[in-house]
Order: structure tokens, then C-alpha cells, then sequence
């Protein structure tokens, strides 16, 4: 019909290799979130702690995370710090830009969650005798976690996608870069990319659901 | 590091690559915005149960690396159909259908967001189903919905930095060519990344105003 | 035995505290009355510490309330307050909401402060609504649970800062019957409200606040009976 004969079987071969690449993947986006929150949490604090050194340095992470590609950010990581002397393996260049991203992303919605949690919480709290690290930690910091969770579901799915750019500064061991290799020995492109692509809505959907089962476990309010 | 081999033909060169970023993105949002109304519309006004395969489609764009998307349309148009398309043409084709897919989210949440009792008085004072569309929900669904699309918009921006996957030579990727030629990567990468903050930063802030003032009404 | 003497309080340039001076004794059920505006509610949040005072002083037990030296965390551990709006925490169900304080301000343990909970809640009438998240209840519901759980600190003194102007007409009834219980058993109250019905029946004394300055003070049958500052009858004319 299309003149063109499809050959799954020669791909199917290689789907250990790909599903390797993509526990690769799954590790990077992980540790990236991970440290992207970690990260993020500074960030609002730095926001919040009215020294101006410490805002403007966050508001400036921010700002460049939130309005520059995320390949830039990764080509900055991989060839930008290498001018300073710094050179970085292609997975740690990737895992530096999409951490860069996840922790710009996430101060924001950090600092919108913290914002809608009315200031009367927190003197309920103080008013029953709790000192301002237990109300921020037991009333203010629950209620913030229930409005941030879907965005953080949303950035960790950022997070998967965004692997596929490790290529462009030579990564070859993620999910993208062994089916990139694997093309140039096969040509199979469409098939190999189709395989991938599956694999990737495949974890996306885990991820999804996991955070839907996570999300009715935690907030049952 | 003003200590630079950059010549004029060089900037020249940067400034095509930045040209067609924006044509790319432009052809993108306006196809990519009109198709998603229409793709918004449609799951809204046939319910959930009909508009089931639409959703599914519209959602694996959303959850597939854009990258993989361009390649795979390229070697279906190209390898699989034996069609002879522009780079160009692949790009548009595949950001058009990225930025359909989330348009049609932002759409539909929009027109959720119009209160029923708003379109019943409409519909009770004799309007049609088109006119109730168009005088009622679409003005209001806007405010809703333009923060997001100009969010959405930036995003498009931002991610046509992977067309260059199918031979579409923008920004970013002549800042490469000129990297590998002119080896001084954070100069150039940084008029690169200046070049998108300076389009990106002052459209988000206008987004997030919009966003404020419109909730406080 | 609350002592306030000669207290000022300005937000920026306006001046809503001129000068109190007012002493309730324990035991002492003192209700406050007044047009809004007239600091009556101010005076509370300065009794607890959760707002500073710009001069004179108010002592509790003793104690400075407002004294760099004191531990406000400790001290209101005795002065519970409640609020107009209920202020519910919505991520924790009725018991969590009252148990929160006495585990972690208190360190009881969980079981140690279950009892207590389901002590102040069935007090209140609440009894069958441990597992409930506030969000599910009236807000009548959330007030009295906003009661229990102030309660569960075994306070010295309940402050109650117009508890039932934010509840619908219907649901101010119950609220009010839990004040006239706690009343009748011998708490130190002070309650702001707008319920004049209530100010006469449930007080010790009645304080009449206008812009800033107490104008009136008086047992409620004399004050209610017998107004003397023009300003309070101007006052009573209007809410009757």
C-alpha cells in the first residue's frame, strides 16, 4: 500500500536495548526532579528572605529557566561552562539543564501555592501556641503541597520528555540516544522511532497514574 | 570576551536563524490556535464519551518528546509515503499539531470556566447556539483562556529550537554552526539567549498581568 | 486576671486603640460591644500577642504580654482565641484539627491528646463528626470544632472575636448556646459580638467601645438600662 514494507521484527529484536535506555531515561528525570525540588524549595526561600542579593539571584534563575529553551539551557551546561574551564559528561550536562529547568519551573509554582494559603492559617496556628516553624511546617506546608502536586506530576513528565535533548550534546545511553544509534546501524528510522515514542507515552502514563493514586491516597479532603 | 571573531556576516547569519524561529512559530501558533478552538469545541460540545479517540490523539502529542515527533513525521512523509517535503513544511506541519493539542485543553477549560447560568440567561432571552457562542462564551472564555495561550505561544517559541532535527536551520542551530566554526560558545550562546528572553520575558510578564487583573474582577 | 492599662495601637496613622484601661478578673464573662471600626476586635488579637501594642501595657497573670522577655508560644497556650472566620485547617480531618496543637505545641502523645479531643468535641457537640474533613460541615460546625480545638489547650482564657458575624442566621443559634455553656461553667471569657440578646444575658460587664476608646463599662442591666454616653445611645437606638 504505501510501497514501503515495514520491518517490526529487526526493531522488536533491539527493544532490550531500548527499554535499557530507558531506564537511563527514568534515572535522569528522577534525579532531576529530585534535585529540582530541593533546588526550587532554596529558590522560594531566597524569594522570600528579603535580601536583595538572594531574590535577585533567584528571580534571575527563574526568569532565564522559565524564558530560554531548554536546549539552550542543556548547551549552556555542556558548552557555556565549558569556556570556564568546566567540562561536563554529556549525562551530566543534560541532567545539570533539565535540573536547571525543573528548579526554575517549580520555585514558580512553589511561590503561587505559598500565596494562596490565606495568612489567617497561619495565625490560627500561632494562636494556639505554635512557634512559626510549626505552623509553616504542620498547617502551611501540607496545604501547599496539595496545590503544587499537579504541576510537579506536569514538570516530572517535563522532566522525561526533555531527556530526548541529551542527544544534541552527545549523550547516547538515554531512551533517544540508543534508538539514534540504533537507526544509524539499521535505518530503520520509523520504526525505531515508533517503538520509542510508544515507550515514552507508556511512561508518561505510569507517571500520571501514579501520581493520580499518590494524589487520592494524600489529599482525601 | 568583546575580543571577538564574530564578523557582520556572521550576525547576518544569526539574525536569518532568528527570523525563521518567529516565521516558524508564527505559522505554528496561528494553524496550531485555530485547529485547537475547533479540536477545543468539539470535545466540549460532544461530551467526553464521543470526543474519547480526539482526546487520545490530542494527548499523545502531548506526551511524546517533540523531537521524536519530528523525526517520525519526517520519516513517514519522506521514507514511508515518498513524499518530497520541505524541512520547513514538516516543521510547521508537526508544531501546528503540538500547539493544536494543548490549545484544545486551554479551549475547552475556558468554555468549562463560563458559568451555565450565564449561557441559560442567554439562551432564555431567545439567543441561538451560535450567537450564545460567539456574544457570550467566546468573550468570556478569552479571559480565561488568553493567559494560558500566551504562555502556550512562548512555549511553541521555545521548542521550535528542536526543528532543527529535519534541516530547518534556526537560532539555535546557527548558534551551533557558528560554535563549532568560531569556538567561543558562551558569547554566542548568550546573544542567542538573550534573543529569546528579550521576546519571552516581557510577553510572560504581560500574561501574568492579564492573569491578575482578570481574576481580581 | 487580665490587666490592660493606658494600651495605644495605630495601624500606620490611624490611631484604633486611645488608651484602655480594663481589667477582667477570673471567672469573669466581659462582653464588648460597638460599631465596627472601633477597635474592639484589635483589642483581642493585642491580648494574645499576635498584634504589638504602640504603648501602655497588658498583663496576664502576671506576666507581660508584650515584655521582649516573654515567650508569647507559652503564654498563649492559656489565652485561646477564636475567630470570625472559622479557620478550619482543611487538610486535617476534625480530630486532627483539635488533636494538632496539644501533640506538637503540648508533646502529649497521640493517645493523650485523642482523649482530650474527643473530651471537647463531644462538649461541643461534635462528637460524631471526628473523622469529618471541615470542609464537609456547616459552618456553624466549623466554629464549634474552631472552639474544641482552642479548648483542648486547657486555656485560661477564651478571647471570641465576633464568632458568629460570619455564620448564616440559622446557625448562630448553636454557637451562641456553646459561649452560654462555657459561661455557666466558669471560663474567663471575653467576646466581642454584635448578639446584644447574648451581651445581656451571658455578661459579668458590658464594655461599649467607640473610635478607639472604651466610652462605657457596666453590668448589662444598667448599661442596656441606663446609658449614659451619648454615643451608646446612640448605638443601642440603632440596633434595636
Amino acid at each position: 500500500m504505501f510501497g514501503y514494507t515495514f520491518q517490526w521484527k529487526q526493531v522488536f529484536a533491539r527493544l532490550p536495548q531500548m527499554l535499557d535506555g530507558a531506564l537511563v531515561t527514568m534515572q535522569i528525570a528522577v534525579l532531576s526532579m529530585v534535585i529540582g525540588i530541593v533546588l526550587a524549595v532554596l529558590l522560594t526561600l531566597f524569594r522570600q528572605s528579603g535580601s536583595r542579593l538572594l531574590s535577585g539571584i533567584a528571580t534571575a534563575w527563574v526568569e532565564i529557566a522559565r524564558n530560554t529553551p531548554a536546549l539552550f539551557q542543556i548547551y549552556m551546561a555542556h558548552f557555556g561552562l565549558g569556556s570556564f574551564g568546566i567540562h561536563l559528561s554529556p549525562y551530566v550536562s543534560l541532567l545539570v539543564g533539565i535540573t536547571f529547568n525543573n528548579a526554575g519551573y517549580l520555585a514558580e509554582n512553589f511561590r503561587g501555592a505559598l500565596k494562596a494559603i490565606p495568612e489567617t492559617q497561619t495565625r490560627a496556628g500561632r494562636s494556639l501556641g505554635m512557634s512559626p516553624l510549626q505552623a509553616f511546617r504542620h498547617i502551611v506546608v501540607p496545604q501547599m503541597l496539595r496545590i503544587a502536586f499537579l504541576p510537579m506530576t506536569n514538570q516530572m513528565v517535563w522532566a522525561v520528555l526533555m531527556t530526548s535533548l541529551g542527544v544534541t550534546v552527545g549523550m547516547n545511553t538515554d531512551l533517544f540516544g540508543v534508538t539514534q544509534d540504533l537507526n544509524a546501524l539499521t535505518f530503520r528510522t520509523f520504526e525505531l522511532f515508533a517503538v520509542a515514542a510508544v515507550i515514552f507515552y507508556l511512561i508518561v502514563k505510569v507517571i500520571q497514574t501514579a501520581a493520580r493514586l499518590i494524589a487520592w491516597r494524600l489529599f482525601r479532603y | 570576551m568583546f575580543d571577538t571573531a564574530l564578523t557582520a556576516a556572521d550576525l547576518l547569519f544569526l539574525a536569518k536563524g532568528a527570523g525563521v524561529t518567529i516565521l516558524v512559530t508564527l505559522i505554528s501558533v496561528a494553524l496550531g490556535t485555530l485547529l485547537g478552538i475547533v479540536f477545543g469545541v468539539i470535545r466540549y460540545q460532544v461530551g467526553p464519551w464521543w470526543a474519547a479517540p480526539l482526546t487520545f490523539v490530542l494527548d499523545v502529542f502531548r506526551s511524546v518528546p517533540l523531537l521524536i515527533q519530528l523525526v517520525l513525521a519526517n520519516a513517514f512523509l519522506g521514507v514511508v509515503l515518498k513524499l518530497r517535503m520541505s524541512g520547513f513544511t514538516v516543521a510547521c506541519g508537526v508544531l501546528t499539531m503540538y500547539t493544536a493539542a494543548y490549545c484544545a485543553e486551554i479551549v475547552r477549560g475556558g468554555i468549562e470556566a463560563v458559568p451555565m447560568n450565564t449561557r441559560r440567561a442567554a439562551r432564555s432571552l431567545g439567543m441561538t447556539w451560535r450567537q450564545d457562542m460567539t456574544s457570550i462564551v467566546m468573550p468570556l472564555a478569552t479571559r480565561v483562556a488568553l493567559p494560558s495561550w500566551i504562555g502556550l505561544a512562548l512555549g511553541v517559541m521555545k521548542d521550535s529550537a528542536l526543528v532543527y532535527v529535519v534541516q530547518v536551520t534556526e537560532l539555535l542551530k546557527s548558534t551551533q554552526i557558528l560554535i563549532t566554526r568560531l569556538q567561543e560558545p558562551l558569547f554566542l550562546l548568550m546573544i542567542c539567549g538573550a534573543f529569546y528572553f528579550l521576546i519571552s520575558f516581557p510577553l510572560a510578564r504581560l500574561g501574568g498581568y492579564l492573569e491578575r487583573r482578570w481574576t481580581n474582577d | 486576671m487580665i490587666e490592660i492599662e493606658n494600651v495605644r495601637k495605630s495601624f500606620g496613622s490611624l490611631e484604633v486603640l486611645k488608651g484602655i484601661d480594663l481589667t477582667v478578673d477570673k471567672g469573669e464573662v466581659l462582653t464588648v460591644i460597638g460599631g465596627s471600626g472601633s477597635g474592639k476586635s484589635t483589642l483581642l488579637t493585642c491580648i494574645n500577642g499576635l498584634e504589638p501594642i504602640n504603648g501602655g501595657r497588658i498583663v496576664v497573670d502576671g506576666i507581660e504580654v508584650h515584655a521582649k522577655s516573654t515567650n508569647l508560644n507559652k503564654l498563649r497556650q492559656k489565652i485561646g482565641i477564636v475567630f470570625q472566620q472559622f479557620n478550619a485547617f482543611p487538610h486535617l480531618t476534625v480530630l486532627e484539627n483539635v488533636t494538632l496543637a496539644p501533640r506538637k505545641v503540648l508533646g502529649m502523645s497521640k493517645a493523650q491528646a485523642e482523649e482530650i479531643a474527643v473530651r471537647q468535641l463531644s462538649h461541643v457537640g461534635l462528637g460524631d463528626k471526628l473523622g469529618v474533613y471541615p470542609t464537609r460541615m456547616s459552618g456553624g460546625q466549623q466554629q464549634r470544632m474552631a472552639i474544641a480545638r482552642a479548648l483542648a489547650m486547657s486555656p485560661s482564657y477564651m478571647l471570641f472575636d465576633e464568632v458568629t458575624s460570619a455564620l448564616d442566621p440559622m446557625l448562630v443559634g448553636e454557637v451562641l448556646d456553646t459561649l452560654r455553656m462555657l459561661a455557666s461553667e466558669g471560663m474567663t471569657m471575653i467576646c466581642v459580638t454584635h448578639e446584644m440578646k447574648f451581651a445581656r444575658e451571658v455578661s459579668d460587664r458590658v464594655a461599649f467601645f467607640h473610635k478607639g476608646v472604651m466610652a462605657e463599662i457596666a453590668p448589662p442591666a444598667e448599661l442596656f438600662g441606663a446609658p449614659k454616653d451619648p454615643e451608646l445611645q446612640k448605638f443601642l437606638a440603632a440596633t434595636h
